[in-house]
């Protein structure tokens, strides 16, 4: 069932567009994902639903309720944390949180179950002032402030920036239990790895949605053989690719580059007359997808 | 036996033995040994206060260690500090450029607190514009420049004195994929002209562009070696399940 929809969303600055011409839904209880650059346009359209500014042109609907018409019911029922979490760094972790609970009028004790298992973690620092957090408790206080009067639509603006590996991937399993617990929930971020835990997304650049699909529709949909290739001198080896195989897509991955082509695996190794090189095929990466729909714009 | 310590530490660009820095009662970086070669790209890689920074700090000269040897490109940490720090060159992940200055004006502003006399950073500021493609933008307003375009002009700035050794902290957060491509292509072309690359990163993707890494947590290494033989030594697929393996036990 739909959630929330977003129809053809028009947003400038001056004279840059921030957002041309935005439409995709979201279904209930989906992870939807935003996945795109910095100054793609995915802060400026989550403050448009979050209903902090209007759009120049085009209009949403959050539940079946009209962004511009029902904004204060919207408000609401929504959660958002920002991506500088609107944290009170003067008060402590705990009245951070009594002074979100009060503004939605709800208790702390009635939604508790909800944040516990975030929270938990940062109640031995509840008489710390929020400004003298670290960056990952910092994010725990701002989420669980977002979460207190149990919202019904989500809002995540880029969450796990800056923020390390462990803690991201604890980040992703609390996602999937709001999830659980029928919270529609819409998260942006600038990392590739992350889209694979949303059950849909949309890859966003310069403002316009570029493609709106599932992982493994966007993975599925890859047109070309993609290998790995493996060589001492990745720079050199790039270059030869390019001569010997002008269509080809050729991006760096690390110490080794992946060459996208028609090619089969017995023509790119005919064609291909170098020493000590390892040629394999692989699946793509969400990352591979995304560099080549960006390239079709 | 450690083959490090036969050959001379003047050989390597960082060399590090039982280094060891606290903070009062709280261990930073715990028994540290590990040695970065010239022209090598070198990651170092662990989560928040596993001790990264305060290896930076200490290998920029800006922390003292508390005991231990430490010796950057062949100079002594604890008395030769000032000669190191004309050596290296830091960018940092807030780009610490100044945004109401040109590209050109930011160039010539560096250079000069390095030293630089007019003519050398007219030629280091080509040298800027041919390599980075900067060309037709020297004059453009720092404010005004694309993400990608301030993280490449940090690197220039960072490199104006031809440095050794230059530390990226987390270069490439938030950036285009297409964009970090291209960052990383003028990492490796510093690299093979013999300069030392040493990055922080929490992410694993750009981890894999580092020619040997280090995972530190809570103060100690945990590994070192480059990516391809740490994945097949813990038996893992991937650098963001090395991390977890090598992090979480």
């Amino acid at each position: 069932m739909e959630a929330i929809r977003v129809n053809n969303i028009t947003k400038s600055y001056e004279n840059i567009n921030a957002l041309s011409n935005v439409s995709f839904s979201i279904n209930q209880t989906e992870i939807f994902g935003l996945i795109g650059p910095d100054g793609a346009g995915k802060t400026t359209l989550i403050r448009i639903l979050t209903s902090l500014i209007l759009p120049d042109e085009g209009n949403a609907y959050i539940l079946n309720l009209d962004l511009k018409k029902d904004y204060k019911q919207i408000r609401k029922i929504i959660g958002y944390m920002p991506q500088r979490f609107s944290l009170y760094m003067d008060l402590s972790v705990e009245e951070n949180l009594q002074f979100y609970a009060e503004i939605f009028g709800v208790s702390i004790k009635d939604n508790y179950y909800l944040i516990e298992p975030i929270y938990k973690q940062i109640e031995p620092y509840k008489e710390r002032k929020a400004g003298k957090l670290s960056g990952g408790m910092k994010q725990k206080l701002a989420l669980s402030c977002a979460l207190i009067h149990r919202p019904k639509f989500l809002l995540l603006d880029e969450p796990t920036t800056g923020v390390d590996a462990i803690s991201r991937i604890e980040f992703w399993e609390m996602l999937k239990n709001y999830q659980n617990e029928g919270i529609t929930i819409l998260v942006s971020t600038p990392y590739m790895d992350e889209a694979l835990q949303c059950n849909r997304l949309a890859f966003i650049k310069e403002g316009k949605i570029l493609t709106v699909a599932s992982p493994s529709e966007i993975l599925n949909n890859y047109p070309f053989n993609i290998y790995d290739i493996k060589n001492e001198n990745t720079y050199q080896t790039i270059e030869y690719f390019k001569k010997i195989i002008p269509d080809a897509i050729i991006n760096r991955f690390g110490q080794s580059l992946h060459c996208s082509t028609q090619l089969s695996f017995d023509e790119i190794i005919q064609a291909t007359d170098i020493n000590n090189i390892l040629i394999e095929k692989i699946e793509p990466t969400i990352e591979d997808c995304f560099l080549w729909i960006s390239q079709q714009q | 036996m450690d083959i490090a310590t036969t050959i001379e530490p003047q050989k390597y660009a960082i060399y590090a033995r039982k280094l060891v820095k606290k903070f009062g009662n709280f261990i930073a970086d715990d028994n540290l040994n590990f040695e970065v070669h010239p022209g090598e790209i070198f990651g170092l890689l662990g989560a928040n206060g596993a001790g990264k920074t305060t290896a930076i700090k200490m290998m920029t000269g800006l922390l003292k260690p508390t005991s231990g040897i430490l010796k950057v490109n062949g100079y002594d940490i604890y008395s030769e500090s000032e000669i190191i720090r004309k050596s290296i060159g830091y960018m940092s992940q807030k780009f610490s450029l100044y945004e109401e200055l040109t590209i050109y004006e930011n160039i010539r502003f560096f250079g000069g607190i390095y030293g630089l006399n007019l003519k050398s950073i007219k030629s280091r500021a080509e040298w800027a514009e041919h390599t980075f493609s900067l060309s037709g933008f020297m004059d453009k307003r720092v404010s005004n420049l694309p993400l990608g375009w301030k993280q490449k002009v940090a690197f220039v700035v960072a490199s104006i004195h031809n440095p050794a050794i230059i530390f990226l902290d987390e270069p490439t957060g938030g950036v285009d994929p297409s964009v970090r491509r291209n960052f990383w292509d003028n990492i490796y072309q510093a690299s093979i002209n013999g300069t030392t690359i040493i990055v922080t990163t929490h992410y694993m993707d750009e981890a894999e562009y580092c020619q040997r890494i280090c995972i530190m947590d809570q103060g100690i290494i945990k590994a070192i070696g480059k990516p391809n033989e740490l994945k097949n030594k813990f038996l893992v697929n991937t650098m963001n399940e090395l991390f977890i393996k090598i992090v979480r036990n």
